[in-house]
């Protein structure tokens, strides 16, 4: 059972990523593009009760890409508009996201005062 | 029309001045290269003990003034102009590298073809007799030309096949109204051409139209041939921008296949090292011609030559607003 | 009338020449690069997420820890000049994942530490991932408005 789920995470999260991949090498969006658009898109299919079975099936694979990130945003909104009705629309997506915003931030700024940027040859 | 002038870009100097020393430095990459041997100084690593890509970048250029005075046995009075310029802000590499060298300063910018536009300014001072010494210098750096041009280096992208590497590295050229060298006999100034490539990632393909034009005006402005020429020598038009401007110039009635070759594809090893479609950048044109070309003309082998170094006038905001990109070539014809 | 030249080609006709001309992207490879790369960062996820979950912790604390770990391991791996490399190999393999998103915050940060840590490191941190908490969090709210409208 276990080693399924690990399967599944492959599987789910290369396909995202392959997916990611064919839109750079086709339309020459830039990354950062990349990164908005399958935020958003994730946003927008967790809301429509899409992402969630694509999650219940791919586990990690599926909330470790960036579309994850979105799901997790609109999990949490309907979650707190469930509690706390409209308010809940503004304090859920951050609530739930918070611990990956904080971490991103808290380690990039560690990391980035504690090394430095090496020259490509 | 004024005296020296042919047809509508190109002027032809009387007496034509010398370029009696040249001085290069350049990166660790750029030293494993094919040219790898005819810098004067190749360094070790992109720092050169500097905090900054910048700070390296203006000690490159500090260094290469120092070296050129050196080589060629000058004082800095005896320099009447230094004319030079670079791909970063306002310059800033070339005008805080040239903080102490005490010699008149004009500072230009012509993206990768600055090295020719300093050659043609500085040919026509000193042929004017405005000057009797006129140092032409130009640098990039690869690593402060990402940072400003493109995307953090430790940011984990993937580079276009399209895309070229900026040369690491300063070139200067000395032009001289006394003494021994190769002579600049004409130069033919771009007009800005822009046929409406977007992609920042495509320059040779933005650039090559321009090249074209400036090398077909150069032609038709002076009566030569192709076969007048031992060569001619684009600055970093890469893979796609040569094959595009050797088309473009073949289907106007002149046929420089045989004859063009591209710096950009002289100074790394297309095979082994990771450079995509070649090299770019202001120092690309400079370096290899302060070093191979400049020693292949003093020992014969080449005698005369057409260098036309090509720029891509964009910026970062211009890109992000879907401009176009406007390109410039300049040429000058040197000859042993 | 000869062919006509390129010289007089609309940007149009030009913008397509050059397309022409050019190399291109090696998709299938790549495409393929990225599912691997991005796939096994993903069972990294789920090993991690599995440990956790063995360890008998609850659904959401599981996930968080995951999340925390995953950046770090991005962090980490950007401080020690190792994820560009891993970048240039698996494009999208390695932009997707979170550890990417860490990349795109890190990377900055670290080149433009010689603008200083307010205006350098502080500012230019989000110059990648900016738009990503923009579009996310603005996107969530309008979905989570639309959902409140929808159910109450």
């Amino acid at each position: 059972m276990m080693f399924m789920k690990v399967l599944y995470a492959f599987l789910v999260g290369g396909i995202i990523c392959a997916i990611g991949q064919v839109l750079i090498d086709k339309t020459k969006l830039t990354p950062a593009r990349i990164l908005v658009l399958f935020v958003t898109t994730g946003a927008v299919l967790g809301a429509l009760g899409i992402y969630e079975k694509i999650a219940d099936f791919g586990g990690a694979g599926a909330t470790i890409p960036l579309t994850g990130f979105g799901y997790t945003l609109t999990r949490g909104a309907f979650r707190d508009v469930d509690q706390y009705g409209l308010l809940g629309a503004f304090t859920g997506g951050v609530r739930a996201a918070a611990a990956g915003i904080a971490a991103a931030i808290f380690f990039g700024y560690l990391v980035s005062v504690a090394s430095k940027s090496k020259a490509k040859r | 029309m004024a005296g020296k002038r042919l047809g509508n870009q190109t002027v032809r100097l009387e007496t034509p001045p010398r370029i009696i020393s040249t001085a290069s430095i350049a990166g660790p990459k750029e030293g494993e290269g094919p040219l790898g041997h005819t810098f004067d100084l190749v360094l070790e690593d992109e720092l050169w003990g500097e905090k900054t890509w910048e700070k390296a970048e203006s000690k490159i250029v500090r260094e290469t003034w120092s070296r050129i005075l050196e080589k060629s046995g000058k004082a800095p009075e005896d320099i009447n102009y230094i004319i030079a310029g670079d791909l970063l802000n306002q310059c800033i590499a070339t005008t805080f590298g040239l903080r102490e060298s005490s010699a008149p300063y004009l500072g230009v910018y012509g993206a990768c073809s600055t090295m020719c536009e300093s050659l043609s300014i500085g040919a026509m001072l000193v042929d004017g007799g405005f000057a009797d010494n006129v140092v032409c210098l130009t640098s990039s750096h690869f690593c402060s030309a990402e940072k400003q041009f493109r995307f953090p280096l430790e940011l984990g992208t993937q580079r276009a096949p399209t895309a070229q590497w900026t040369v690491l590295g300063c070139g200067a050229v000395l032009v001289s109204s006394h003494g021994q060298g190769p002579a600049i006999t004409h130069v033919t100034t771009g007009k800005i051409v822009d046929k409406g490539i977007k992609d920042a990632n495509n320059m040779g393909g933005a650039m090559a139209p321009a090249a074209a034009d400036t090398i077909v005006s150069h032609f038709k402005d002076t009566g030569f041939t192709p076969d007048y020429y031992d060569l001619v020598l684009t600055g970093d038009l890469g893979i796609v921008g040569k094959a595009i401007c050797d088309e473009m110039v073949g289907e106007q009635g002149f046929n420089i296949s045989k004859k063009l070759k591209d710096c950009g594809l002289m100074i790394y090893d297309l095979n082994k090292q990771d450079v995509h479609a070649g090299a770019s950048g202001c120092a690309c044109s400079a370096t290899v011609f302060a070093g191979h070309i400049y020693k292949e003309m003093l020992e014969g082998r080449i005698k005369k030559l057409l260098l036309v170094a090509t720029g891509a006038l964009l910026n970062p905001t211009s890109t992000q607003q879907g401009e176009t990109i406007p390109s410039i070539a300049h040429a000058v014809t040197i000859e042993a | 009338m000869g062919k006509k030249m390129v010289k007089d080609f609309t940007h149009k006709e030009y913008r397509d020449y050059v397309e022409k001309k050019s190399p291109k992207s090696k998709v299938l490879a790549n495409t393929v690069k990225a599912f691997v790369v991005g796939g096994l960062i993903c069972v990294a996820g789920q090993l991690i997420n599995n440990f956790f979950t063995s360890r008998g912790m609850e659904k959401d604390t599981v996930s968080n820890l995951t999340s925390i770990i995953m950046i770090f391991l991005g962090a980490l791996l950007t401080g020690l000049n190792i994820y560009d490399n891993l970048g240039k190999f698996a494009g999208a393999g390695s932009i997707v994942p979170i550890t990417g998103f860490a990349n795109s915050i890190v990377s900055p940060a670290m080149e433009f530490k010689s603008e200083g840590y307010v205006m350098g490191v502080g500012a230019k941190m989000f110059v990648v991932a900016g738009p990503v908490l923009v579009y996310g969090i603005s996107a969530s709210i309008i979905v989570g408005i639309i959902y409140y409208l929808l159910h109450y």
